[in-house]
């Protein structure tokens, strides 16, 4: 029993900072490589980079904890900060602008929801629909026109508070939430009960349809923030922006640690995720890197980060397999 | 010739001192018995006897830990179903498998496909071979209707069809009547005496004991992994039958102790489901350990299931203290005081990947919620708390359930649910996979429980069990309640007998 419990939490720390190591070496690694990556102006311009698909990124990770996923993140995005930014330019109200922008996204993540736990959609095609409509309902609204001229609308995506960029502190206000949702509140609890194992989940009792809708309310809060700071970053509202944005925001939370088979995942090692990303992103511009080979390296990032999670799950199962099998003999 | 050779002759298929292990269980303890051509060869005994594990290794799922198999006296090595296939063996599965959207014709054919010029699956030879069999068996289905749109026992027929047809000669049933009507069991059993008159050999499984007296030309009767006879069928009885399958050791340890019945806690009158079982009435009062015993198949499990909200049910009332309730989903049950123990303890006991600690406050996180925010101290207190009542060895509450082993998890398990303090526990084979001393733990906590004044109903299938820990016993067969006995009239016979339909 000692050898298990030595054994289980070397292993645990390997795997928490297994990924921090990663992000320790890639930060050192581009320091080197190139001189202005430790700049301040450098690692904020990174910071703000990755705020808005790390926001978004939270959202993959509440869900996928619970066995879900969301891939309409990015359309849904577009919809709610197009809107938000067409309210702002009709009423001057930056407060009435930012709740339209999550009201529209949590409403898209209702009808998510409802078509998760009501109709029994598995959440890729439900989420797949969404994607496809509400990009449709943001071409529609303008027309496929953008909406330019924005005025004080900038504020969300590139003003400051004190000397802090505004998205900047979205992402740390985001990153506390998520965390605390996750670890210190009933939701957090069932939603690693309920990827772990629906069935147990039911049969302890847990409201598993209600909690997997609170989920995707969160996830429609945090996509709502993410539209309205992205919009006000590019300027205008454009209903055809964040076109790939949900695969970025999969890649942060999958590189984080977050198990795709549900019942793993954390905000830190979200937070990881996106760095590692985010810092690989920069440094191969500053290098001046091949933007197609950029792609392939960022592909071939996500296969490595989901055969090593298929890796630490399967030294799992097989640790566990005794006492597996000493239940099936009966 | 003399009279010993022909017998020899006779002889298919013979199993010679096979012996197989699981972790912790000797499941079959020097098997010996041989099957002869042209008979129906039962196989019977109580639940967990050895019977599919035995026929498994005929099969080739399972290899034998010792002993040999012999094939028309020659020794063969059944290493997979593919080889017991090809060594004329073919098994009928108690849960048949097969693929919904596949016709017939496909059906006749799967995994053996013939294949035409350039690796084309030769669609009109399958065709072909499938009217043929179909009009040589003088079976009335279409070539493309689909699976999905027959009944069980139109695909058991065409399951015993390719059987045959591949040429099987021992064909094995496990428990075939299981899933279909009287009217249906009697074209199997015309199907199967014609296979007899073909001179196939027939392994039988089964426990009910009219089929079994109506097809068998030999009965074997297994108990505890061992075979306790075997002999034609004209030198047994119903009786004798019971009498040997039964009669398992019964060990007085049991730590149980008697508390006087309170209040009735649970009542249920008249309770059915379409299928499955019907009008079931019982009751469960304070301080009670109450069993329900019967076979596989009986509805035991289907009654505790629907009881705590898993599944619906058509009619009929549960009380909870006087009180009728309606209970729609576990959360229900829950909140009435009745918790259920599952017997498939990893599907709806454990969340294997999380830790002790969260499994144990799974069930009752509102209690740590103040304002919106879980308190972790106060969790951690309790999860100790009732870790260490619950007799839970764990390195730490941090660790993953599934490292435990699995009388531990059941332990959690149970710890779960002492957080909310149930007054009713529903325990589904509370002591199934786990080792001796464990069971002995479970045992006791569950005469504890029953000293606090909780009501307590064990389905088991161990016998023993059973005598050892209830006051009362209900028996239940074909999906209703055969009979009630009280702790003074618990012998295996009586229960044994209720449970076959006697």
């Amino acid at each position: 029993m000692n050898m298990l419990k030595g054994d289980s939490t070397v292993r645990k720390l390997m795997q928490r900072h297994g990924i921090l190591l990663v992000l320790v070496a890639l930060f050192i690694v581009s320091s080197f490589i190139n001189q202005n990556f430790l700049s301040v102006r450098n690692l904020t311009n990174i910071s703000r980079q990755i705020s808005i698909t790390t926001i978004l990124a939270f959202g993959q990770t509440i869900l996928i904890i619970a066995g879900m996923l969301d891939l309409s993140c990015g359309s849904v995005l577009a919809l709610s900060g197009l809107l938000s930014v067409s309210v702002y330019k009709q009423t001057g109200l930056l407060s009435v602008a930012f709740l339209v922008a999550i009201a529209v996204a949590v409403f898209c993540n209702i009808i998510n929801g409802l078509m998760v736990t009501k109709f029994k959609t598995p959440p890729f095609i439900a989420t797949l629909a969404m994607l496809t409509m509400a990009r449709g309902a943001a071409l529609l609204y303008t027309n496929g026109q953008n909406i330019y001229q924005i005025g004080n609308y900038t504020f969300f995506g590139q003003g400051s508070i004190w000397v802090i960029p505004t998205p900047i502190i979205f992402f740390i206000l985001i990153a506390i939430a998520t965390w605390y949702i996750l670890n210190h509140t009933r939701l957090g609890r069932s939603l690693y009960a309920i990827g772990g194992n629906e069935e147990a989940a039911v049969a302890s009792g847990v409201n598993v349809d209600r909690r997997k809708m609170q989920a995707f309310v969160v996830n429609g809060i945090l996509v709502g923030i993410a539209g309205v700071i992205f919009m006000s970053r590019v300027n205008a509202g454009l209903p055809n922006g964040a076109v790939g944005f949900e695969f970025e925001a999969l890649t942060s939370s999958v590189i984080g640690g977050t198990s795709f088979s549900g019942g793993i995942g954390t905000a830190g090692g979200t937070v990881v995720g996106a760095f590692i990303v985010g810092i690989l992103n920069n440094i191969m511009n500053l290098i001046g890197l091949n933007a197609y080979l950029q792609q392939i390296i960022r592909g071939a990032i996500i296969a490595l980060a989901v055969i090593y999670d298929m890796h630490t799950k399967k030294m799992r199962t097989t640790r566990t397999l005794g006492s597996l099998e000493e239940t099936q003999t009966a | 010739m003399s009279q010993v050779d022909t017998r020899a002759n006779d002889i298919k298929l013979r199993v010679q001192d096979i012996e197989k292990s699981f972790p912790g269980v000797k499941a079959l303890d020097k098997i010996n018995f041989s099957v002869k051509k042209g008979t129906v060869h039962v196989l019977c005994g109580e639940n967990g006897a050895g019977k599919s594990t035995l026929v498994k290794i005929i099969n080739g799922i399972y290899q034998p830990d010792a002993g040999e198999i012999l094939i028309d006296g020659k020794v063969v090595e059944i290493n997979s179903p593919m080889r017991a296939r090809s060594l004329g063996i073919s098994m009928i599965n108690q849960e048949l498998s097969f693929v919904p959207e596949m016709t017939v014709a496909e059906n006749f054919v799967m995994g053996a496909w013939p294949v035409a010029q350039g690796g084309r699956v030769n669609w009109k030879q399958i065709r072909q071979r499938a009217r043929q069999l179909l009009e040589d068996e003088n079976l009335p289905y279409h070539l493309n209707t689909k699976l999905k749109e027959l009944s069980i026992s139109d695909i058991q027929l065409l399951e015993i069809t390719k059987a045959t047809a591949y040429n099987a000669d021992i064909i094995i049933m496990d428990e075939p009547t299981s899933a279909i009507s009287d009217k249906d069991v009697e074209v199997l059993f015309e199907k199967i005496n014609a296979l007899r008159d073909q001179g196939k050999s027939v392994i039988y499984i089964s426990h009910k004991l009219d089929e079994i007296f109506q097809i068998a030309d030999e009965i074997t009767v297994l108990r505890d992994g061992r075979v306790i006879d075997s002999r034609p069928v004209g030198e047994l009885d119903k009786n004798t039958v019971i009498s040997l399958m039964v009669g398992r050791e019964l060990s007085e340890n049991y730590p149980k102790e008697s508390v006087a019945a309170g209040e009735v806690l649970l009542e249920v009158v008249n309770l059915s489901s379409r299928g499955l079982f019907k009008d079931i009435s019982f009751r469960v009062n304070a301080g009670e350990i109450v069993g329900i015993s019967g076979l596989v198949g009986a509805g035991r499990t289907e009654v505790l299931r629907a009881l705590f909200g898993l599944d619906h049910y058509d009619s009929g009332s549960i009380r909870i203290k006087g009180q009728e309730v309606t209970i729609r989903t576990p959360e229900d049950s829950i909140s009435h005081g009745m918790i259920m123990l599952s017997e498939d303890r990893r599907r709806y006991g454990i969340i294997p990947i999380r830790s002790v600690k969260e499994n144990v406050t799974l069930a009752r996180l509102d209690q740590f919620i103040y304002n919106g925010r879980l308190h972790r101290q106060k969790e951690i207190e309790t999860v100790e708390e009732v870790c260490a009542r619950m007799n839970v060895r764990t390195p730490s509450i941090n660790t993953d359930i599934s490292a435990l082993s699995g009388g531990n998890q059941q332990k959690v398990v149970l710890s779960k649910w002492m957080v909310r303090d149930p007054q009713i526990l529903l325990l589904d084979e509370p002591t199934r996979g786990i080792d001796v001393g464990a069971k002995y733990e479970i045992y006791k906590l569950m005469t504890l429980l029953a000293k606090e004044e909780r009501a307590i109903l064990m389905v088991s299938s161990e016998l023993p069990e059973l005598i050892g820990m209830c006051d009362r016993i209900y028996v239940m067969a074909e999906g209703k309640i055969r009979g009630e006995l009280q702790r003074g009239d618990f012998t295996q016979e009586a229960i044994m007998k209720l449970a076959v339909g006697e």
